[in-house]
């Protein structure tokens, strides 16, 4: 093994541990959400200087390897997939942040129906999923999975899209639903942006094994190329 | 194909039974800076060789197949006209360590034994020293020897001499891999320059030396050319994996 392929296998092992950490931090969220428990989501916001410190570790990194390695081709689109890679998985660790934020200032429990009703525990367990699958992805270099996530993150985007009408419906059965109800709102937005983070990612895995730019085209372009 | 001023097709060549350039057809477009490069022993300076016909002096070197200057056949043409349309920088600079600036600028004409008027011969060398961005360093000093010049402004000056010859090609063999950096990057800048008015082929070990002046790279392995594209291309997405494994270090 060349120094550059350590230097790049220990990159790799550093982004599949941070992306385990902000999949912990997701799962966590989820946990203190549905038995309303404080103290983990305090937990959760704490790690988050985890997740931070990773993110700096990581882009500190990169520009080692970029300075004193000079990578190109397969290493250089590695190195440049890995920098975004890093910036959506901060992301998605904010958002497990606020999600937590959202549970330690909530004063009531939430409603285990309305989670259901609204579709949001669906929406969580697919984009954790979601998640994972990136990551498997990433580790296996398997693009026809990095692909399927494009497809995936459509189901989340649509009960996003509904969102707004089933808040409105609870908060018309109930002005007391109104509270709970904009925390409902809330998390649905979080979910569907770690859905495009996780998409974005999925076109990074792409482009760093396949050399395939897929950003900014529609998801059926994206579809038929995979197809090719 | 107008713009080509540098063709091969399928051509090959030899050292005795040593079948060292292997069916290379590549077409080099005018104006272009082409980087030239492969592991050790790969034919990139035999080829190179081969272009101005340098390649034939050396005994049991024989070579077949086409290659064109323009729509001339190289091979079929006399081989010092050849030298004067190509030009060749090698890995040291060597200037003649007997003659001065002037006369080492002047050496082709004088070799060849071209009578040239004076004033023009004067015009020829202030020109080329200029072009090979020399002239504000030496102009007061053109009667020295060139070999008192730094490694750098010597290379620039054989660069210079194969200028005065009004070449339409230049190539370079490893131009910079006895200089350091700041003359490497001096002579890179001229590369820059010259091809606005030049076609240069420069052979080179230093891929990043390849990926910062040329527009479109060579990757000879074995004797073959595996794969000739933009330099960008090639530096962020090769299309063959042994020019992948080359330039990532993963050759062996």
């Amino acid at each position: 093994m060349t120094p550059l392929e350590t230097e790049i296998t220990a990159l790799k092992k550093e982004l599949v541990s941070m992306w385990m950490l902000v999949q912990s931090q997701m799962n966590k969220a989820k946990e203190a959400l549905v038995t309303f428990d404080k103290d983990l989501a305090r937990e959760v916001m704490i790690k988050e200087k985890r997740v931070n410190s990773f993110e700096l570790k990581i882009d500190r990194d990169c520009e080692n390897i970029f300075a004193l390695y000079c990578p190109v081709a397969v290493d250089l689109r590695f190195l440049l997939a890995a920098l975004k890679i890093n910036t959506n998985l901060e992301r998605i660790g904010d958002i497990a942040a606020g999600i937590a934020l959202h549970v330690i200032e909530s004063i009531e429990n939430f409603d285990a129906k309305k989670l259901e009703s609204t579709q949001l525990l669906r929406m969580y367990d697919e984009s954790v999923n979601i998640l994972i699958d990136t990551r498997m992805a990433f580790e296996k270099e398997d693009t026809a999975l990095a692909r399927s996530i494009f497809k995936r993150d459509d189901v989340l985007d649509e009960i996003n899209e509904k969102a707004p009408d089933v808040i409105a419906d609870l908060i018309r059965a109930d002005i007391n639903n109104l509270p709970e109800a904009l925390y409902i709102l809330s998390i649905i937005r979080k979910l569907e942006r770690v859905g495009d983070q996780s998409k974005n990612i999925a076109e990074e895995i792409i482009f760093y094994v396949e050399a395939k730019i897929l950003k900014h085209q529609e998801s059926g372009k994206r579809l038929l190329e995979g197809e090719e | 194909m107008e713009n080509t001023v540098v063709s091969a097709t399928n051509f090959n060549a030899w050292f005795g039974d040593n079948h060292v350039v292997k069916d290379v057809t590549i077409n080099i477009e005018k104006n272009q800076c082409i980087a030239v490069m492969g592991p050790s022993g790969c034919g990139k300076t035999t080829f190179l060789r081969c272009i101005n016909r340098m390649h034939e002096l050396i005994p049991g070197a024989t070579a077949k197949g086409s290659l064109k200057l323009y729509s001339d056949e190289i091979y079929t043409m006399n081989p010092i006209y050849v030298r004067y349309k190509i030009g060749m920088v090698f890995q040291r600079p060597n200037p003649f360590p007997n003659l001065s600036i002037y006369d080492n600028v002047i050496a082709g004409y004088k070799l060849n034994g071209l009578k040239v008027p004076k004033a023009d011969l004067d015009n020829i060398v202030q020109k080329s020293l200029t072009s090979a961005a020399l002239w504000n360093e030496v102009k007061d000093s053109l009667y020295k020897k060139g070999t008192f010049l730094s490694g750098g402004q010597q290379q620039r000056l054989c660069i210079a001499r194969a200028i005065a010859m009004e070449p339409e090609v230049i190539l370079f063999d490893e131009p910079t891999s006895a200089l350091d950096p700041i003359s490497t990057s001096s002579v890179e800048q001229l590369f820059h320059e010259l091809k606005e008015k030049y076609t240069l082929i420069i052979v080179t070990h230093n891929m990043q030396q390849a990926a910062r002046v040329s527009d479109k790279t060579a990757f000879f392995y074995v004797g073959e050319l595996v794969e000739f594209d933009d330099t960008k291309q090639m530096f962020t997405a090769p299309s063959d994996v042994r020019t992948q494994n080359y330039i990532t270090g993963r050759f062996n």
